[in-house]
């Protein structure tokens, strides 16, 4: 891509050896008001603690925005700019240009600086789709888009999002006598959607905080390889989800753990699973019953038997039927669908 | 026509505004609404998604405001009657749409719980800083019908209003609540369905073959009459400038036709498009007028005003747009003076300023995030009546 696509050059974030070796410094710091347990304010700090002090962040209305800005003061270090619920592709897209521009003019001192434009699911896999997608076919600008996806619309209230699982209890799709799935929708595949329609995207991964190491290293690839990429990160909600939130970490293990979440990544259009996710695949460890999951979270405290076999039969097909496991949901054959009645 | 029992929950109620305009699509007969989160007006299609599965109908959680705006006109077209609720940025993205469906003369209500802006502004607090918007926000010459309320009775009363106007019209109408109506809950009496007039849908029963779908009847209307997809008519819905057929026609003759018509079919019908609430205007040398959540506040002021021996009269408008020209007319022969107070910068005001044809106008501003103090107000009448 470098040879005919002149990007500018970027920092050369190497990986992380462990946990020891994180630097102490913080970017992300207090002043939020982010509830307890929230995994998403784990994310923006692992985020920035991965991208170093040289990095601009910009972030598009949802949580990050609305709790890390209320107290008429910021948590970020770092300079950050909100951008409306739609945008965070496109800011992402004029942040890195503007910069160029800049450093080309000689304007500003030439160096590498890191872009980050990150939004909720419902500014990403939602409004936002379209220009994150476009984002993504400019092979000239180094900028991130980090999707945190905390499966709905957590900032007004719970409202169910393109993100939201099959099934779940939210302000939009309450359960309740005369109806019990209110939602009949499939999470969208939002990284293997980037990964399989953006050829100029040159790292796309997925990641959970609760392996943070993972999710850090999987930060600065994006970051270090260059031009446009992808990162969507899924996010355990304790208000939106309905548990215990000291229960965040272990739900988010629990997410990888019974194959609903894989971790993978795409680079220059090579899917390699990663961290537990590959460690199942190869069947070093098995793979949990969804049920364990699912359970735990009063969202899906509705469930029968039956939603919760029909869930496990929907995670058992994207692992076995899919013609790239956990990435891209193309079958080789049409299947019956039989959901519960 | 009378409205479906389904859809209306006769009875005593302690609703907020923003679910008893809810439970007023329901009860005029709305089966269909897209929606976007977006506070303070999600509890609307929050409580629509929950009473949905008991009534009837459907609820779509869309993508964005963009989405949702068309979506409930693709519903429309299909036979359903539909809206969308939204509050500031939405409404922005909205704007587009709302064009399309003055042009395509798609029946339908986007209900606006207003908050302040520009931008992002103050989410969980009140403004009524989109009445413009609501009025001019979409490019092109048209006219829209706009409604006020101040209680949640009315958030009620006037959304059955708003969806019978829409359906009278073939308009898009626009229901402007705010922040502070939209979340504050007070008794609610939602009648039996016997009680509550419906307008149905201005239909066609031509023959297949006769039927033009923008031809008004020559009865004098200039609405003309309405056939879904799949009732064997042919039509043609387009955003383009149209014949009669609705077949594009990009001519002078054309446009000057369609946009004329659009205009006059609302401009014309101003005398059934006046819905006021007046006390004390006949002698008032000072008419307050206002609309939504400041009315309640400026009640206060002119309650105050009256006490200390002032002829103070109110206006309140529940329709705001088209805006009443001719009453303000002819209240400015008797007063010397209007005062606006309004949850913005000056919008209203304008408005009243032109029709009262030099009889002075006083404003009285608030940026939105709060209500006027009522004794702002009263300054205001009492420097105006001097």
């Amino acid at each position: 891509m470098a040879t005919y696509v002149n990007i500018e050059p970027t920092q050369n974030l190497e990986p992380f050896k462990g946990v020891k070796k994180l630097p102490l410094e913080e970017y992300f710091t207090s002043g939020h008001r982010t509830c307890q347990g929230c995994e998403s304010a784990l994310v923006m700090k692992m985020m920035v603690k991965a991208a170093g002090p040289r990095t601009i962040v910009l972030g598009s209305t949802g949580c990050m925005y609305v709790a890390n800005t209320t107290y008429y003061s910021t948590s970020w270090v770092v300079p950050w700019m909100h951008t409306q619920l739609g945008s965070s592709g496109s800011a992402a897209l004029g942040t890195a240009a503007g910069l160029k521009a800049l450093m080309r003019k000689g304007k500003i001192k030439n160096e590498p600086i890191n872009v980050i434009a990150f939004c909720g699911d419902g500014g990403g896999a939602d409004m936002g789709l379209g220009a994150i997608s476009a984002t993504l076919t400019h092979p000239d600008y180094n900028c991130l888009i980090l999707m945190y996806d905390n499966e709905s619309y957590a900032n007004t209230d719970i409202q169910l999002s393109g993100s939201t699982p099959w099934g779940a209890n939210t302000t939009f799709s309450t359960p309740g006598p005369a109806k019990r799935i209110m939602h009949h929708r499939w999470k969208k595949n939002m990284a293997g959607m980037m990964a399989a329609g953006h050829p100029t995207c040159r790292y796309v991964a997925t990641i959970c905080m609760s392996y943070g190491l993972h999710g850090m290293n999987s930060i600065r690839k994006a970051l270090t390889i260059g031009g446009p990429t992808f990162i969507h990160s899924l996010d355990p909600c304790p208000k939106g989800w309905d548990y215990d939130p000291i229960q965040s970490h272990e739900l988010g293990e629990l997410a990888v753990n019974t194959g609903v979440w894989p971790l993978y990544e795409v680079e220059d259009g090579v899917l390699r699973l990663t961290g537990r996710t590959q460690q199942i695949a190869d069947k070093r460890i098995p793979r949990q019953p969804v049920r364990d999951y699912l359970l735990r979270q009063g969202r899906f405290a509705h469930f029968t038997d039956d939603d919760i076999d029909y869930f496990q039969s929907k995670v058992d097909e994207m692992w076995h039927k899919w013609l790239i496991p956990g990435a891209i949901p193309f079958h080789k054959e049409i299947e019956a669908d039989n959901p519960p009645a | 026509m009378k409205a479906d029992p389904a859809g209306v929950l006769t009875g005593v109620h302690f609703l907020d505004g923003d679910h008893a305009c809810c439970e007023g699509a329901l009860a005029a007969g709305a089966c269909f609404a897209a929606g976007y989160p977006i506070t303070p007006s999600t509890e609307v299609v929050e409580r629509f998604a929950a009473r949905i599965p008991k009534v009837g109908g459907t609820f779509i959680q869309m993508e964005d405001e963009l989405a949702s705006s068309i979506a409930i006109q693709g519903a429309v077209w299909g036979g359903a009657k539909a809206f969308t609720v939204t509050s500031g940025p939405g409404f922005s993205l909205m704007m587009e749409h709302i064009g399309y469906a003055v042009m395509t003369e798609t029946p339908c209500v986007f209900v606006n719980v207003q908050r302040g802006g520009p931008s992002t502004g103050l989410p969980t607090l009140p403004a009524q800083s989109d009445m413009m918007q609501a009025r001019w926000g979409s490019h092109g010459d048209y006219e829209v019908i706009a409604l006020c309320p101040n209680s949640p009775q009315e958030c009620f009363d006037l959304t059955i209003t708003a969806f019978n106007l829409s359906e009278k019209y073939r308009v898009p109408v626009m229901f402007m609540m705010d922040e502070c109506v939209g979340h504050m809950t007070e008794k609610v009496i939602i009648p039996p369905a016997e009680q509550i007039e419906i307008e149905p849908r201005r239909k066609t029963h031509k023959p297949h073959d006769a039927y033009k779908p923008y031809e008004c009847n020559g009865d004098g209307s200039l609405v003309p009459e309405m056939a879904h997809a799949g009732e064997g008519y042919k039509f043609h819905v387009t955003g383009l400038t149209h014949d009669e057929r609705g077949y594009p026609a990009m001519t002078v003759a054309a446009q000057q036709k369609l946009v004329g018509r659009l205009r006059d079919k609302i401009s014309k019908a101003a005398d059934d498009l006046l819905l006021v609430e007046q006390d004390n205007t006949a002698d008032a040398d000072v008419v307050v007028v206002t609309y939504g959540i400041t009315s309640r506040v400026a009640q206060r002021g002119i309650d105050s005003a009256r006490a200390k021996g002032l002829k103070v009269g109110k206006l309140r408008l529940k329709i705001v747009w088209p805006f009443p020209d001719q009453l303000i007319k002819k209240l400015s022969q008797r007063a010397k003076a209007f005062v606006v107070p309004e949850l913005n910068l000056g919008q209203i005001s304008r408005e009243v300023e032109r029709a009262a044809g030099g009889v002075k106008t006083v404003c009285v501003p608030h940026a939105g995030g709060g209500v006027h103090r009522p004794e702002d107000i009263l300054k205001a009448i009492q420097e105006a009546s001097r």
